[in-house]
């Protein structure tokens, strides 16, 4: 198992070094002098000369590469032109309610979705099952925004039980951080849960037609063990599977739902760097999110193979 | 058997029926005394089954249902019984063994635990209490290093030794019925009798009844006290064993009786041409081992330097157990698989070394017939597509393919009719003639048949084995047949090669290999054959 996780990981540094290498090119093949891209309109021939210098554009492109790689292991990902602070530090500021968000949002999927799945699957055909998965097709076939005013709608505006919008740190205090997080978490799950739902009752339905779940009865287990210890825990793999790339989709565009709950996360940044042509935050941004996605899905290969004992590659 | 004492199972009038109301078993009735054994006998479809699993309320649920009759367990009634009280009853009172020891235990649970849970769920034992017994249950069937097999998951044991596990886990706490559903069906001939050796030895020691559901007849005659033979959901003969095999009162039994083939080699033939059209010279193939780190682990090597040849119109039987071999030859001899090292000559062209491209001419010179005719068929082109598509790649043109595929369909007993039709439209049975009609298309001098009637039921492969044989008198086409089963063997082979671990342990006529074998693990194999003290053909002339 151990060789097996060294080469998984090994594997993952080409696939770094090609995003990287994107990432690079993106700013050189674009039209344009690279220096003016990054200093924008207001630059002055000064600024752009120092730009020039820094990025080492009179050098031959692959000794460019190799500079520029050399400064992103050295945690140098340049300056943002919006802000004049360093992009490091921008995304750090950001990733935190982007994360939470994500965590808890995860959370919620397993905890909603996954019992919804089994229980769908186990009484297939059963009214119970019909209704799992016709309000699945609503959970994501409802856009985010109209579910998020929604919700905020009925449980802040109506209700008066969750504030409307904001975000706290789960460092100020774990309850004020669950009152401020719950309803964006809720949005933003809301097509994972239904997404996951019927991943769960797919897989599960496979699973239950195999002989050892009428081994599993046939012993005379109770059907919350055959359900819960021998069924899912076979069907468990390409669920990760969504749960796991869900989790990268959160990290990477959660834009609406922090606009509409008014969440300074990576969503916004993102967003606010597109529109204002930021370049080094743009390729900081991407760096970042594969950089999460490729973990991601190390993850969930090795938890493959913790989860199923046959799986050795 | 004291015919007084009160039955343990009593089923009566059972009747079951698909959700849609087609009827599966008509009034099922049969019954087992407490510590005998009664065989359920019956072809695919017949309902042994169903009926087996409808006693302990394991029908498919939403697909089958019980539409009338009784089952009595010990007095009590078990239809109608509420779902935790059969719950209570399953695997400890009666338990179950499956088919399929493959994929009858939970992958991803240790085998340890997955004995443990019987326990867990029908006694008080502590932890340290479970594992002794369970311990002594693995030990109890004669598996080796019980306490690293406790641990073990599954797919790191042979069939054989799930099938010992399912057993044990049937057996822990000694329940006083047994039902095992074809439990040696998916496993090697010494496998098997080791099995039922052990299903007898445990039953002796716990005085457990059996209900043994089978379609092997030659499994019957060694183990049943009682036969119950089941022919489309229905009983059609039941009595002691000696009097079912020996004077059957109905012409299906009979029937089925006379289908299953002889051990006796049938008579030589005359050697006819003597053309070899398949010589295989010192074929090795050695599949590479999985990568560690930096290197590969060595490889395994499934065929070592195995020779043969075979004249036109003969048949060559090669057989051995799983994991012997006999399939990596087969496809070597097709080029499915490039051999690592040795020569096959296909009429005397060594095509084991030839590019793809070089491949090509000699393709049709040598076809296959596989073991699951379910699956070798697509199931999305029309029987005709099926059998023009060979042809038509060696440039024959549709119009002709197609008459030829109705000449083919004939050939092998089908309406010409089927051309248009798909293969879920057909029989078991039917698809096989289509298999081998799709093989003989291309005009091939050699067929090899990899376990062609295994899938197929004795009565079944009575008539396939009979078509085989007509279809090589007719065309003169050699035929590599490779089976497990010897009766099988022994009825259309001339000659006889026996493999073991990749070796060739015995190579002759069949007169010789199987008549008079001269290696011991040949006789091994021969010992084994289960009913082989049985004349099943003076049976059912009687």
């Amino acid at each position: 198992m151990f060789a097996y996780f060294v080469r998984r990981v090994l594997a993952a540094i080409p696939v770094m070094l090609v995003v990287a290498l994107f990432v690079f090119l993106l700013l050189r093949l674009s039209p344009g002098d690279p220096a003016a891209i990054i200093g924008g309109d207001m630059a002055s021939p000064e600024q752009l000369a120092a730009i020039r210098q820094n990025l080492g554009l009179d050098r031959p492109l692959h000794v460019q590469f190799f500079v520029w790689l050399w400064q992103l292991l050295h945690g140098d990902f340049s300056t943002s032109l919006m802000a004049h602070t360093g992009v490091l530090s921008m995304i750090g500021q950001r990733l935190e309610p982007t994360l939470s968000l994500a965590l808890v949002a995860t959370a919620l999927t397993v905890l909603v979705a996954v019992p919804l799945g089994v229980l769908a699957a186990w009484r297939r055909g059963s009214w119970l099952d019909h209704t799992v998965m016709s309000v699945s097709v609503l959970g994501f076939s409802v856009p985010v925004f109209v579910i998020g005013y929604g919700l905020t709608t009925l449980f802040a505006l109506q209700l008066h039980w969750l504030p409307v919008q904001g975000f706290k740190s789960i460092f100020d205090g774990v309850g004020p951080f669950a009152y401020r997080i719950a309803l964006p978490a809720l949005t933003l799950a809301s097509a994972h849960i239904a997404l996951v739902a019927r991943m769960t009752r797919a897989s599960l339905l496979d699973v239950l037609g195999e002989d050892y779940i009428r081994t599993a009865r046939a012993k005379g287990l109770g059907e919350l063990a055959v359900l819960f210890r021998h069924a899912l825990r076979n069907a468990w793999v390409p669920i990760l599977t969504v749960i796991g790339s869900g989790f990268a989709l959160m990290i990477s565009g959660v834009v609406v739902t922090e606009s509409v709950f008014n969440i300074p996360g990576l969503g916004r940044l993102i967003v606010d760097a597109v529109l204002a042509r930021d370049y080094p935050v743009i390729q900081g941004m991407i760096l970042l999110t594969s950089g999460v996605y490729v973990l991601i899905n190390l993850l969930i290969d090795m938890s493959y193979a913790i989860s199923d004992p046959r799986i050795r590659y | 058997m004291a015919c007084e004492q009160a039955p343990l199972l009593q089923v009566e009038n059972l009747r079951v029926a698909t959700a849609e109301g087609r009827p599966i078993l008509h009034g099922v009735s049969f019954h087992i005394q407490p510590g005998e054994t009664l065989c359920l006998v019956g072809e695919s479809g017949s309902g042994k089954s169903v009926a087996s699993l409808a006693t302990l309320g394991l029908l498919p649920k939403g697909a089958l249902q019980v539409e009338g009759g009784t089952i009595t367990f010990a007095g009590e009634a078990l239809l109608g019984a509420s779902a935790r009280r059969l719950k209570a009853l399953r695997g400890n009172r009666v338990a179950m063994i499956f088919q399929e020891p493959m994929t009858a235990l939970n992958p991803v649970l240790s085998v340890g635990r997955q004995i443990d849970e019987v326990l867990c769920c029908h006694t008080r034992l502590d932890a340290a209490e479970r594992r002794a017994k369970t311990l002594d249950a693995l030990a109890q069937v004669h598996l080796p290093d019980i306490q690293r097999i406790y641990g073990a998951y599954p797919h790191r044991l042979s069939g054989g030794q799930r099938q010992r596990i399912m057993i044990a886990m049937a057996l822990v706490l000694e329940p006083t019925l047994l039902i095992a559903d074809e439990p040696t069906t998916a496993l090697d001939v010494t496998t098997q009798q080791q099995i039922l050796t052990l299903i007898r030895e445990l039953q002796q020691r716990h005085g457990t009844a059996v209900l043994f559901i089978t379609h092997d007849m030659g499994v019957v005659a060694d183990i049943a006290d009682r036969v119950c033979v089941m022919h489309q959901g229905q009983v059609v003969e039941q009595g002691a064993a000696a009097q079912v095999l020996g004077q059957p009162r109905q012409a299906y039994t009979r029937q089925l009786l006379a289908a299953v083939p002889a051990l006796a080699p049938r008579a030589p033939r005359a050697a006819g041409s003597a053309q070899v059209v398949l010589d295989v010279v010192e074929l090795s193939m050695v599949y590479p081992g999985p990568r560690r780190l930096l290197r590969r682990s060595p490889g395994t090597c499934a065929a070592d330097q195995v020779s043969f040849n075979l004249t036109r119109g003969r048949t060559l039987g090669i057989v051995g157990e799983s994991g012997s071999g006999k399939s990596t030859v087969a496809r070597c001899l097709m080029r499915l698989l490039t051999p690592s090292a040795g020569a096959v000559r296909v009429t005397g062209k060594d095509i084991s070394e030839l590019s793809a491209a070089g491949l090509k001419p000699h393709r049709k010179r040598i076809q296959m017939i596989f073991q699951d005719p379910n699956r070798s068929l697509n199931p999305r082109r029309s029987i005709a597509q099926s059998l023009i598509e060979g042809p038509m790649n060696y440039g024959i043109d549709r119009a002709e393919a197609l008459t030829r595929a109705q000449r083919l369909l004939e050939l092998v007993g089908l309406p010409a009719d089927a051309l248009g039709r798909y293969p879920h439209q057909f029989s078991g049975g039917q698809r096989q003639r289509i298999a081998i009609a799709r093989a003989l298309a291309m005009e091939p001098d050699v067929i090899v048949a990899d376990e062609a009637v295994s899938a197929l039921d004795v009565s079944v492969q009575a008539q396939v084995l009979e078509l085989l044989d007509g279809l090589q008198q007719r065309l003169g086409v050699a035929i590599v047949f490779i089976t497990h089963d010897l009766r099988v063997a022994a009825q259309l082979c001339d000659e006889v090669l026996v493999m073991r671990r990749g070796q060739v342990v015995e190579y002759g006529t069949a007169a010789q290999v199987l008549g008079a074998p001269q290696h011991t693990y040949t006789q091994q194999l021969m010992a084994a054959v289960p009913g082989k003290a049985w004349d099943f053909s003076a049976a059912a002339r009687s």
